[in-house]
């Protein structure tokens, strides 16, 4: 049995730096990724926790099930394409899709600001039946809790979602081989955007509406098809990049992508070019990244072609043999440099 | 995006790279001023595809750089008032003070908003009555106009709660003390084209006269980069000197007067501190007299203290370009963007936060010869 | 800093100079330009834009000749190539 290090209660994130949690803490970059490798993970330490994937996967008397959790702290609740309500289904749903499970059950905890109008809530929980529709699973359990006014900020929802894992591939970083051909399944930062358009007022010619959609079938099409997924990643908060830079890190494989296979519609670009946002960094609700043996690629991308709504699936890379982890980037202009996680918050509370 | 993707495009970047290649025959060191240009350059891996004779060093060009330690400090004591709305462009919210930066005030309930125009914080203003509204009013001659604009209309309006923190530094003197400085190995200047689209660029033939160096006026995309790094490097080679303009389509010789005449109007000349590098005579931007009711030092008590900053930062080396980011000890292990030690490390701009992103991998090579490997 | 973005103007509104604004359109999205420091600029002009302040009208003919400095570059190659 494995002994526990000992559990060292002094603080290791420098509290000089940050005697406070900021923005940035959860904003899915590189002050996110400290604390939880700094403060949650030693204090949780075990070797599920240790596969740092979307999900957990285990056995449970002989049955193969993947357990994941998140938070929905949007502002605006409402935006085009979505909601609280229907990211809260979604984004659940996609976590335990990255694991390679068929999602069955999700548990939903409410927290609600006192003050928050009856009828807002009516249209969240209605979003999040249509969604548990459209994803195929069923609500068993949940739970409400109501704060005073003002310590709350409308609503907080939390899902936990489990899902069955009825193959045999381990889908996982560690999965990960020199060779593998990196697949996207769409084009960058329509969430993102559509969250920054709504919370700033920004006008677009056409609207732009949030990417939020269910993935589990395309996955369990790729794998029902014999795409040997070795791992998936869907591309939430730190979008691409930080995606793919965990993925190195954890791996220890040398990723390379090339910046013209990457799609950026050309409204999104046009935000980001005056907004100062990297696309590569936005927020996306319906996309995710898939690591597939180089002779599958082209089957795989096949049947994401079919399975997928508005999104153009592409290769945008592969993992190379050396051993430096890191990102590279070859930009348009045909030189490389290297992708590093974000530091900050490029937008605050955007999932 | 028209005017920008055509300036992206990888046959005509290859085909100005293959011609730099072709006409360099000599060692040359070249200064590029304006940090969005740094940017673009470490971003797109341009001097990735220059030839080895040609050295680019990174200017001052970063006005979230050079603003003095002092003034971030002021900023943060005004941003800590309870009645005070600090508004300011998002990358001065990290930039380190002696104690913390903008962003633990905004951590510890301060109202601190990023705003991406002044105008932005004149609306707060009026949208706010009963609070003090404060702009941290940080650029180059680029930004000035804006912020006159703001100052301007906040009195059209009679708005009386809104004021502005000045950090304006000027381009021109700081050219002047890169290349008055006897260190300088600076042989060509790639001049900062969004401030040219402001003052235009007839200040620059006397330097380029005095000092012997070319100077031309560049752009921002890839293609404007590499055209303004080949016009500079065929008058090295052809031994001129001459002030040219690369970016045309954005850059008249005499600037943009209505905007010039509305910032001769709300400011003056002032001496300025720049972070790292020293006061620089007449290099900064102050209100004028007229205009003096919206300056924020004046309307706050705010303490006058200096403070010193950590004794390896060498921001004020790599900001006149004598040295390169990955030159620093503390470069990529002390000092990285989470846990900055100077301004050019925090600045999405900064050199040394440029080639922290997008290079770091060289640091480590450098470690590992420093150690023999 | 510098960040300045061209974009294509769609309409103009306000009688007063330092007012006067536009609705720009930068590849989709549409943002309220302060005018003031273009007033030659009209709809259908592209300008570049600095925080919210169009500060200068994008030049099309000047646009175009970092394309034909390469193509003269070129052809002066090959008249190099020719003579040898």
């Amino acid at each position: 049995m494995k002994t526990k290090k000992s559990f060292n209660p002094v603080c290791p994130i420098p509290i000089a730096k940050y005697p406070q949690i900021l923005l940035a803490h959860g904003g899915g970059g590189k002050l996110m990724h400290r604390l939880i490798e700094d403060m949650f993970v030693p204090a949780f330490e075990n070797s599920l926790l240790g596969a740092r994937h979307d999900g957990a996967v285990f056995d449970v008397c002989g049955a193969r099930l993947a357990f994941t959790t998140d938070s929905y702290v949007v502002k605006p609740l409402f935006f085009p394409g979505g909601d609280i309500g229907s990211l809260a289904v979604f984004g659940t749903v996609n976590d335990l899709a990255m694991c390679g499970a068929r999602p069955v059950y999700l548990s939903a905890g409410f927290i609600l600001e006192e003050g928050l109008e009856t009828e807002k809530l009516w249209r969240i929980v209605q979003s999040m039946r249509c969604a548990a529709e459209k994803a195929q699973i069923e609500f068993v359990t949940g739970d409400t809790k109501v704060v005073d006014r003002g310590k709350g900020d409308e609503i907080f929802i939390n899902t936990a979602g489990i899902g069955i894992i009825d193959h045999e591939l381990t889908i996982a970083p560690s999965s990960v081989q020199a060779g593998d051909a990196i697949l996207l399944s769409g084009d960058l930062g329509r969430h993102g955007i559509a969250i920054m358009a709504a919370r700033e007022g920004l006008e677009f010619e056409s609207e732009i509406e949030s990417d939020c959609a269910p993935l589990a079938s395309t996955v369990l099409e790729l794998i029902y098809e014999g795409i040997e997924i070795h791992c998936l990643r869907d591309l939430t908060c730190g979008g691409l990049a930080s995606a793919l830079v965990e993925i190195a890190e954890t791996r220890g494989l040398q990723i390379n992508i090339e910046e013209s296979a990457i799609d950026v519609r050309e409204d999104v670009r046009g935000a980001c070019e005056i907004l100062g946002f990297d696309p590569l960094y936005l927020a996306n609700e319906g996309r995710f990244i898939c690591f597939v043996p180089n002779a599958h690629a082209s089957r795989a991308l096949q049947i994401m072609k079919s399975s997928l709504f508005d999104s153009e699936p592409k290769q945008i890379g592969e993992v190379s043999d050396s051993k430096t982890a890191d990102v590279i980037l070859k930009s348009r202009i045909g030189a490389n440099r290297i992708v590093d996680m974000f530091t900050g918050e490029q937008l605050p509370r955007i999932c | 995006m028209k005017y920008i993707d055509e300036y992206r495009d990888a046959d005509a970047a290859k085909k100005f790279t293959v011609a730099i290649h072709k006409i360099t025959s000599k060692n040359w060191t070249l200064m590029e001023v304006c940090g969005g240009q740094t940017h673009a350059i470490v971003k797109f891996g341009i001097d990735e595809l220059l030839p080895e004779k040609i050295t680019l060093v990174h200017g001052p060009g970063c006005p979230v750089c050079v603003t003095p330690l002092e003034l971030i400090d002021k900023a943060i004591q005004i941003a800590s008032k309870p009645n005070v709305i600090f508004c300011s462009f998002g990358d001065m919210l990290r930039v380190p003070g002696s104690q913390k930066d903008l962003l633990m005030v905004k951590a510890s309930g301060g109202d601190v908003r990023i705003v991406y125009s002044p105008l932005d914080a004149v609306k707060i203003a009026i949208d706010n009555p009963d609070k003090e509204i404060v702009f941290f009013a940080v650029g180059f001659e680029t930004t000035a106009p804006a912020n006159a604009m703001a100052v301007r209309q906040a009195r059209a309006l009679g708005i009386k709660n809104f004021s502005i923190l000045v950090s304006h530094v000027l381009v021109l003197p700081a050219i002047e003390a890169v290349l008055s400085s006897p260190e300088c190995r600076v042989q060509a200047f790639l001049a900062a084209g969004h401030v040219c689209a402001v003052m235009g660029f007839a200040e620059y033939f006397p330097i380029a006269a005095k000092y012997r160096v070319p100077i031309v006026v560049t752009g921002f995309e890839p293609l404007d980069i590499l055209q303004g790094i080949y016009m500079c490097v065929k008058q090295l080679e052809e031994g001129r000197f001459e002030v040219e303009n690369q970016y045309a389509r954005a850059v008249r010789k005499d600037g943009n007067l209505p905007a010039r005449n509305l910032v001769d109007e709300v400011f003056r000349i002032v001496p300025r501190k720049w972070r790292g590098v020293g006061e620089i005579p007449e290099s900064g931007l102050g209100l004028t007299e007229n205009y003096m009711d919206f300056d924020a030092e004046k309307r706050f008590e705010v303490s006058e203290y200096t403070a010193e900053e950590p004794a390896e930062c060498i921001s004020g080396l790599v900001l006149q370009g004598i040295k390169k980011p990955n030159e620093c000890a503390a470069f990529g292990m002390r000092c990285t963007p989470e846990n900055p030690f100077g301004a050019t490390m925090v600045s999405n701009e900064g050199a040394c936060a440029a080639y922290y992103r997008y290079r770091r991998h060289l640091s480590k090579i450098q470690t590992a010869e420093g150690i023999g490997v | 800093m510098c960040l300045a973005v061209p974009g294509k103007i769609i309409s103009i509104a306000g009688d007063d100079p330092i007012f006067r604004n536009g609705r720009v359109n930068f590849g989709g999205i549409v943002k309220i330009v302060n005018l003031s420091y273009v007033p030659e600029a009209k709809i259908g002009d592209y300008i570049l834009v600095h925080v919210g302040f169009g500060l200068s009208v994008v030049d099309e003919a000047e646009a175009k000749k970092v394309f034909e400095y390469l193509r003269e570059m070129g052809e002066l190659e090959e008249l190099k190539e020719v003579s040898i």
